[in-house]
């Protein structure tokens, strides 16, 4: 099913680091959980619409108004790592 | 004291039989006394709480008071906190500081009720037992040894313990209705979008539901008409006007037909929980509802649904918690590439379940496996709702098991996650309909708590409370409190 | 071998919303970082995005513009991936279901012909932050005052087939979402950037070639040197035997040449879903009619009408409504003046665009309004200025010495076109240039220029240069 390939290409993908001593675990209980799913591929859907959303409803729109006052203080509270009022990570390279 | 429902206290605190500082204090003194045995609490805001009722109080002798005023509550550690601990049992936000309050929060402060606390759950409300928290697992008040549910087990245990008078709660695959029929309390899920989700941190946007935790259904009415409601600030909060839940409860009994899905008792219930909940439809027969069989064809394939959908949106939901701007950073990330940043931050500060969870997410909606698992499951979600609007059309209420047994062991499924997703198998359906669903204790097996699920469609919460109400006036196991907490 | 060129542009135009797109806070450019970041902005747990209602008239304003189609209803979906500079690890963007889709618009090829290029799809989506890379020690410092602010991505067909084409192209689509005031279109600030895509394939070969991507280029300039310089590469790889290899790259100015961006080692799974936070857009015919209502005249159509309504030649027309306000300016001025629209335009491309670059001033900024502007060719017309002293008049009323009517009474610059003054003046010369004089009288045309120069400087330049040609004639004359 999932081989520790796949689960590293995953674990890349969603910047989620796992051991090597993980893997096998992880690539078995995400097997499982795949074999589970999988029984929705027997049902026939055709014609049926998906539902992405109990409510059947339109998207309501705010008026474009600026409701937002500076409070970079308080939020930057919870930052691990701010100088000059930026957030700094590991350098970005493009 | 706290053994009187919210709807009495309410009345004792019109009355000024007692006053807000008293219960306050009352009820802390329990919870430093028990609450360690229970694990039920991530933060006691035991400063905040007094501080709290004696402005509950000032307010009551201005006449300005609500029925909710001085009313002792805990929030479940999902709810954004202004100024207190928000950490969703992860170490990824344990230092996590709110700063701002989620919509229920802010709706029940403003009634006036007294924050005690919030509590344990499952990491990232992602479980059926409470025991995935970073912070260990909570314990269920009926056996120690045993989960309380989950993923809302803390405020489950803290109602059922009587810690506090009420909870709220977020259910998603049944964590308030299972939570509450584990550990012996009423537990609600309203409507999707009929309570805000501003401010209740996300797990899966389209099946995330605020609810709450009460010993009576009368209780979670009065709850329910305070938290309910239009919120403008999320998208998906529905603008219908919010009855009168309380007094609705109170309108005399209507005969209704309650359907019942056969499906539900086959051999995946455990026979005393059958039996528990057969007896309980009983009861409701004698009110005069008459009980008529269901059939919801597709209810089978609401666990492998809920499987794709809820961890497809939970791996996108969770991708902001990335070390940069809130929550835990990898100690030396800096020093590295920005993706060994970001493995590593991830990496250490979610658990297992959540972990997994992502990566089946990531996985069913990566190139190639849309169609297959994500867009099927979002048709096989329509064709369940369609069960249940069909099955409405015949009955007014549907009723079956919560879960499928009594507590369990802590430790006991957490090797086998399908079996600790199968907890789920009663529960999930509404979440996946978005219809409001309700568990009432209704028995003891072999010593634990049982509980009935009743379901309602869509923005019927006010039948579904009555019918639960009525249900609670002709028996008594809502009024069960283990001994030791008594 | 001939090899032709295939481009699609994606241009990204920042909407000119008062608050972002999903969020209150505001879009203002240059505010001090992280001012303008609210908790939606952040991605703080817990928040929510609501739409707002003027990011969806933009984008539909737009689609009429370009006659595309307005979906009735539309979707927004999430693009995942992990970038410091965007809070949610997904952007809201929209990805089946668009908002507008299948329109077109005209550009003008240099030889005057028209070319008609298909705009695929435009959609709704948000900025993400910007990351600064300076003196961090090592690490980026990121500002998420951008983060949120609404974007609409206008998509072409691959209808492009040369850089110069590309450019036109840009130009148009500038100067539309700058007409219909979705955009303000400022590259320097970021408001306005293209990524483009280019391949190359053989002439008459049916298939697209391998395409790459050019990304973030902000002038006119540079994305038609990426793209020359880009096709030539590709050209001369192919013809090598290579391959080339479908990938991200950026145009670096000072080299001239594009390399491939670093961090996309490997094609990004975006995994589109439908956002579950937000639901369908949903637009009725009567909300499509009521923004149609306030759409402006566009850009071809007030060309059009310039051209037929004020005489104007086809490339006059053009200058003058390539942009909303010189084409306003021209307008007021057309209509208060009694001169030609002819004399009005070349006044307004001439004079008042020459002081305008000279000074660095948007037409806004004018320091001749268009009331003044109109005077001044009245008093040409009516003869009581030359055009040459016109041209004075218009300095000293740049530099703010009054009114058209003061400076020419303050100067003395008014026209001397009486007969008797123009007669003495006319004497004056021809006494003092005898032998010039005599030259004419034998039949010398030229000399007339002359002596006509003579008059005027004499006059200090305020005689009527044609009542002088015709005095001299007279009293020199047969």
């Amino acid at each position: 099913m999932l081989t520790p390939e796949d689960i590293r290409r995953l674990c890349r993908l969603a910047r989620v680091e796992i051991t090597a001593g993980e893997i096998a675990d992880v690539s078995a209980k995400l097997s499982s959980i795949v074999a589970l799913v999988d029984q929705l591929q027997a049902v026939d859907t055709k014609g049926v619409t998906p539902m992405a959303h109990p409510l059947d409803r339109a998207q309501r729109l705010r008026e474009d108004r600026v409701t937002e006052t500076d409070r970079h203080e308080l939020y930057q509270r919870n930052a691990p790592l701010v100088e000059r009022d930026l957030y700094l990570v590991p350098k970005v390279i493009e | 004291m706290h053994s009187r429902t919210l709807t009495e206290l309410a009345a004792d605190l019109a009355a000024r039989r007692v006053s807000a500082t008293e219960l306050a204090k009352h009820f802390l003194a329990r919870i430093e006394r028990f609450a360690g045995g229970l694990n039920a609490f991530v933060t006691v805001t035991a400063e905040q709480a007094l501080a709290q009722a004696a402005a509950a109080d000032k307010r009551r002798a201005q006449g300005r008071a609500t029925p909710l005023t001085g009313i002792p509550i805990v929030h479940k550690d999902i709810f954004c906190t202004a100024g207190v601990k928000t950490s969703c049992g992860s170490r990824m936000l344990d230092d996590f500081v709110a700063p701002y309050d989620a919509t229920v929060v802010e709706r029940l402060a403003s009634a006036g009720t007294v924050m005690l606390g919030k509590t344990n759950m499952d990491e990232f409300a992602m479980g059926s037992s409470s025991e995935t928290s970073c912070y260990g697992p909570v314990r269920n008040p009926w056996n120690r040894a045993l989960v309380p549910g989950g993923s809302s087990g803390g405020s489950a245990a803290a109602v059922s313990a009587r810690l506090a008078t009420a909870g709220t709660g977020t259910d998603t695959g049944g964590s308030i209705r299972q939570p509450a029929a584990l550990s012996g309390v009423t537990g609600l899920k309203p409507t999707y979008g009929r309570v805000s989700r501003y401010g209740m941190i996300a797990f899966a946007s389209s099946l995330d539901h605020g609810g709450v935790l009460t010993q009576t259904a009368a209780d979670a009415a009065l709850l329910l008409e305070t938290i309910a409601g239009f919120d403008e600030r999320d998208s998906t909060s529905l603008d219908e006007p919010v009855p009168s839940y309380s007094k609705a409860v109170e309108e005399p009994w209507e005969k209704i037909k309650i359907g019942v899905p056969e499906s539900f008792f086959d051999e995946g219930l455990d026979a005393d929980v059958a039996a528990a909940v057969r007896a309980a439809l009983a009861e409701l027969e004698k009110l005069g509802a008459k009980l008529k069989s269901v059939k919801l064809d597709y209810i089978h394939l609401s666990v492998p649904a809920y499987y794709v959908v809820a961890p497809a949106e939970a791996s996108s939901n969770l991708a902001r918690y990335d070390g940069v701007r809130f929550g835990h950073r990898a100690s030396d990330a800096t020093r590295g590439d920005l993706l060994s940043f970001y493995m590593r931050t991830r990496g250490e500060g979610f658990g297992e379940e959540v972990k997994r969870r992502i990566l089946t997410g990531t996985y069913v909606l990566s190139a190639g496996y849309f169609d297959a698992y994500y867009l099927q499951a979002q048709k096989i979600r329509k064709l369940i709702a369609d069960d249940f609007a069909r099955a409405f059309r015949e009955v007014d209420l549907v009723a079956g098991p919560t879960a499928p047994s009594p507590a369990f062991a802590i430790g006991a499924k957490t090797d086998d996650p399908i079996q600790m997703y199968l907890n789920d198998i009663y529960t999930i359906g509404a979440d996946l309909a978005g219809i409001p669903a309700i568990s009432l204790p209704c028995g003891f097996v072999r010593g634990l708590p049982v509980g009935l699920q009743l379901m309602a469609p869509a923005l019927a919460e006010a039948p579904l409370l009555k019918a639960s109400h009525h249900f609670q006036r002709v028996t008594d196991w809502h009024r069960r409190v283990p001994s030791e907490y008594a | 071998m001939e090899w032709e060129i295939v481009i699609g542009l994606e241009i990204h135009a920042q909407l000119a919303t008062a608050s972002k797109i999903f969020s209150g806070a505001a879009t203002r450019y240059g505010a001090a970082p992280n001012t303008q970041a609210s908790l939606v902005d952040l991605g703080y747990p817990g928040v929510l995005p609501v739409l707002n209602a003027e990011a969806v008239r933009m984008a539909v304003k737009f689609g009429l513009a370009t006659r595309c189609e307005i979906a009735r209803r539309s979707v927004f979906a999430r693009k995942n991936y992990f970038y410091p500079d965007l809070p949610k690890g997904y952007q809201i963007s929209q990805y089946e279901l668009p908002i507008v889709h299948s329109g077109r618009v005209v550009i003008e090829l240099p030889d005057g012909t028209t070319k008609t290029v298909g705009i695929t799809r435009a959609h709704l989506e948000e900025d993400a932050g910007k990351s600064l890379h300076e003196d961090f020690a090592g690490m980026s410092g990121i500002d998420l005052n951008r983060a949120g602010t609404g974007l609409l991505e206008i998509v072409s067909q691959p209808d492009l087939r040369s850089a110069a084409e590309a450019g036109i192209y840009m130009r148009k689509i500038h100067s539309l979402v700058r007409y219909l005031e979705i955009c303000d279109g400022n590259m320097q600030e970021g408001s306005f950037r293209a990524d483009a895509n280019v391949s190359v394939r053989r002439k008459g070969e049916k298939k697209l070639g391998i395409r790459t991507e050019l990304k973030n280029l902000n002038s006119f300039r540079f994305v038609e040197k990426a793209i020359e310089v880009e096709a030539a590469r590709q050209i001369e790889l192919a013809e090598g035997g290579g391959a080339i290899v479908q990938e991200t790259r950026l145009y670096d100015p000072d080299r001239d040449e594009t390399r491939a961006m670093r961090s996309k080692e490997e094609a990004n799974d975006y995994r589109y879903f439908p956002d579950p936070d937000l639901l369908p857009v949903e637009i009725d015919d009567a909300a499509i009619e009521s923004i149609r209502a306030t759409l402006p005249e566009l850009p071809d159509e007030k060309r059009e009408r310039f051209a037929k309504q004020y005489g104007l030649s086809a490339y006059d027309a053009g200058v003058l409504t390539a942009q909303r306000a010189p084409a306003d300016y021209y307008e007021a001025v057309a209509g208060a003046t009694r001169a030609s629209p002819k004399v009005a335009a070349n006044w307004v491309i001439g004079e008042l665009t020459a002081a305008l670059n000279r000074d660095g001033l948007e037409i806004g900024a004018s320091r001749v309004s268009p009331t003044a502007l109109a005077a001044l060719l009245d008093r040409i017309a009516d003869g009581s200025i030359s055009g040459k002293i016109a041209k004075e008049v218009f300095e000293a009323l740049w530099s703010g010495e009054g009114t058209v009517a003061e400076i020419i009474d303050k100067r003395g610059l008014t026209q001397i076109s009486d007969a008797a003054s123009i007669d003495a003046l006319v004497e004056q010369v021809i006494a003092a240039n005898p032998t010039q004089a005599e030259q004419f009288r034998a039949g010398k045309q030229q000399v007339l220029g002359f002596l006509v120069g003579q008059v005027m400087k004499a006059s200090k330049g305020k005689a009527n240069p044609q009542q002088v040609n015709e005095a001299l004639r007279r009293k020199l004359g047969p």
